[in-house]
């Protein structure tokens, strides 16, 4: 079976700048792979590369997801595909309220009407898991939403739509001790239930500690410096990114 | 040699007025511009009462002696020496659905309006069942009293008197070029009275009352709420409505008595070789409320103003409107308070769209007067440019004669952002379908004052303006 994403070579640039020199991945359906490195490694340039934001041009090298070539593909036909990046500050979006938005990405996505009924019940348990409020699936996309909302609402999206390769970016940052062990618990439903393949961007391991991570990857100024399992996260935590910027 | 069959074909329709409306003599006069024989046949066709019958003839004088506005965007496109094209109501009934423009026909299509509804709506078509709708609407409300009827039934009806001491007393024919020119050759319209302490529950809609023969270019809507009544009136749909005759210049007055509340919304999206001309205006009693909401969609030029006179000691205003600007087509639109009585409020907030090289100009204008101590007004609006070739303005206008009022104003210009297409697109939404969530989250101070059914049809709306918006 081929891999779920491959990453080969990949050169990024952001308004010119190179960003990212040769970057290589691969991630297999259900593993957690963690990215970590200083700030201003590269390390949301490589999410955003590989969802496919415009702002971030791919100069050479390939990805591939699901044995396609996508590098040139649009986001939303990467999201249908079956990927998803969690955003570090997700926008917000008047008109249309969070649960209506959800119903209509997963219609878009599974070319299915979704009955009302089982949405509504599917929705109302994942809002439980992650101690969100009802009555934020009839506000506005994030609109008021506090930090911790919006992130939970990220994670929302993520157990609802169910991805096979879902990125998270930084999801963990700016939230208190409480809210990192709400959204981990959500992430840790994601793992096991629908067996999706993960690749978390931190600088913190706060968000790590009751998941199961397959393996680390550690990036310095647009390259991959090292590579190990879930130990090195313990390693990062205790020594922090010298060994690696030497 | 297409071009050479498209004259000729101008010709025929020129040589069918020649001989189907008049005879060769009156054909030079017709050219010359609008008569008094003209309007003095209008007025016989449509057997008005006498003091009817001199209302069009004084406001034909008026239009005579007015100049066209100069201080807006351009109607050299309208023929005003031959205004009678527009007024004689047979122009528009030689309609045919073949000379429907294609993108008009599309657009029903897409709206799924179905089609017996397209051609009336077209202009073309007969009346349908949307007649019954209408009377069944009509019997329930007269159970509560209320009138609901067109003004030329009215104007032989119990409520005669009445339509004369309103009639066009809020917007005199003066006030106006087109103004006077409604004044003369007015046609069509709803008459609505609701008498004192009479709450109606459900919305009245003149959107099955569009069909009427003339209707939708010089109609004229009355509405009078009176002492602690409440009403809400739709006016409007979003499919386009086609008329030969580009010119609209209706005119809707609005009477809200002592502690009443009216909520009148309109929808209107016209074909876009239209000139709209509107006038729209509401005088609140003491302690009354009203309320606009208004989307203004298509027309190749807009001038719309709707203005509130706030009249009574604590009467209340809102204005809360969109309008849509795309290409080739100049909407100059606001709103207007007059706050003439203490302790008044109003509140004006809008969203404008401009795409396409369209042009969106807010233009408002809010004045207190030295007896309205302690009023308020804020104004709110907000332009959203979807390309680098489109153009927003805003000229705001405040004229405030008392130390004793609060007044403010805020503007925002701004692009969709980047940002917010990627995050869209990342769940899966395509790039057209995310700018269209974007523009309709936009302008959702208007789609959440709308009933649902009319905030859904004008997010297709606002989805239909948006296409072929990129590249």
């Amino acid at each position: 079976m081929a891999d779920l994403l491959n990453v080969k070579n990949l050169y990024v640039s952001v308004e010119d700048k190179e960003i990212l020199h040769g970057i290589n991945l691969t991630v297999n359906r259900g593993e957690t792979h963690v990215l970590m490195g200083p700030n201003g490694a590269g390390k949301s340039t490589l999410g955003n590369a590989l969802m496919g934001n415009p702002q971030y041009f791919v100069t050479k090298g390939q990805i591939f997801f699901d044995g396609k070539d996508i590098t040139k593909e649009p986001t939303d036909v990467r999201a249908n595909a079956g990927m998803f990046l969690s955003f570090q500050n997700p926008l917000e979006v008047p008109g249309i309220t969070l649960g209506n938005f959800i119903r209509s990405a997963l219609e878009r996505k599974t070319g299915q009407h979704i009955r009302l009924w089982d949405f509504k019940k599917e929705m109302k348990g994942a809002m439980e898991l992650l101690n969100m409020d009802p009555s934020y699936a009839d506000r506005d996309l994030n609109v008021g939403f506090s930090g911790g909302e919006k992130k939970k609402a990220e994670i929302l999206q993520l157990l609802m739509l169910k991805p096979s390769l879902a990125i998270l970016d930084e999801t963990d940052s700016g939230l208190d001790v409480d809210a990192v062990r709400t959204v981990s618990k959500g992430v840790e439903e994601y793992q096991k239930s629908k067996d999706g393949a993960l690749i978390i961007i931190t600088h913190s391991t706060r968000i790590l500690e009751s998941l199961k991570v397959d393996k680390t990857h550690v990036i310095v100024n647009g390259s991959m410096r090292a590579e190990g399992g879930a130990e090195m996260v313990d390693e990062i935590n205790e020594k922090g990114f010298e060994e690696y910027l030497k | 040699m297409a071009k050479e069959k498209t004259e000729v074909k101008d010709i025929d329709r020129s040589m069918y007025d020649f001989r189907y409306e008049e005879k060769a003599s009156d054909f030079y006069k017709i050219k010359e511009g609008l008569t008094p024989e003209i309007v003095e046949e209008i007025s016989e066709k449509k057997g008005d009462p006498k003091w009817m019958h001199d209302f069009r003839l004084k406001s034909l004088e008026i239009y005579n002696k007015l100049d066209v506005p100069d201080w807006g965007p351009s109607i050299d496109g309208l023929d005003m020496n031959n205004i009678v094209t527009y007024v004689k109501p047979k122009t528009k009934m030689t309609a045919d659905w073949d000379e429907v423009p294609k993108d008009i026909k599309e657009t029903f299509d897409k709206l799924g309006i179905p089609q017996a509804e397209r051609k009336s709506l077209a202009g073309v078509g007969a009346q349908y069942d949307s007649e019954l709708v209408y009377h069944n609407l009509q019997k329930e409300v007269a159970d509560q009293g209320v009138v609901y009827t067109d003004i030329e039934s009215a104007l032989h009806g119990p409520y005669a008197d009445m339509i004369e001491q309103h009639f066009m007393h809020l917007v005199p024919p003066t006030d106006h070029k087109f103004a006077a020119l409604h004044g003369a050759v007015w046609s069509g319209g709803s008459f609505v009275y609701v008498p004192k302490g009479v709450s109606v529950e459900i919305p009245l809609q003149s959107y099955f009352r569009l069909n009427a023969p003339g209707a939708g270019q010089f109609e004229h809507t009355l509405i009078i709420v009176d002492e602690g009544a409440n009403l809400h009136f739709i006016e409007g749909c979003s499919a386009p409505k086609y008329n030969i005759a580009n010119l609209h210049a209706g005119c809707v007055e609005l009477f809200v008595g002592k502690n009443a509340k009216l909520r009148y919304s309109t929808i209107e999206n016209w074909s876009k070789n239209m000139y709209n001309l509107n006038t729209k205006r509401a005088i609140v009693e003491e302690g009354g409320t009203m309320e606009w909401v208004s989307g203004s969609f298509g027309s190749h030029v807009s001038y719309l103003y709707p203005m509130t006179i706030l009249n009574g000691r604590g009467a209340h205003s809102e204005f809360t409107g969109v309008t849509f600007a795309g290409k080739g087509q100049n909407l100059d639109t606001g709103a207007k308070m007059v706050h003439n009585a203490p302790d008044t409020t109003s509140y004006i907030s809008t969203r404008s769209i401009s795409k396409d090289g369209g042009i969106s100009t807010y233009r408002s204008s809010v004045v207190i007067n030295p007896k309205a101590k302690n009023s308020k007004s804020s104004v709110s609006c907000q332009s959203l440019m979807l390309d680098a070739k489109s153009r927003s303005d805003t000229i705001p206008a405040m004229d405030v004669r008392t130390q004793q009022a609060d007044v403010g104003h805020e503007a925002k210009i701004g692009r969709i952002s980047d940002d917010a297409v990627f995050y869209l697109m990342s769940r899966g939404v395509s790039e057209e379908d995310a700018r269209a969530m974007i523009v309709s989250g936009f302008a959702d101070n208007v789609s959440k004052a709308l009933p649902l059914e009319y905030a859904v049809e004008m997010n297709n709306l606002i989805r239909l303006e948006m296409k072929g918006a990129i590249g």
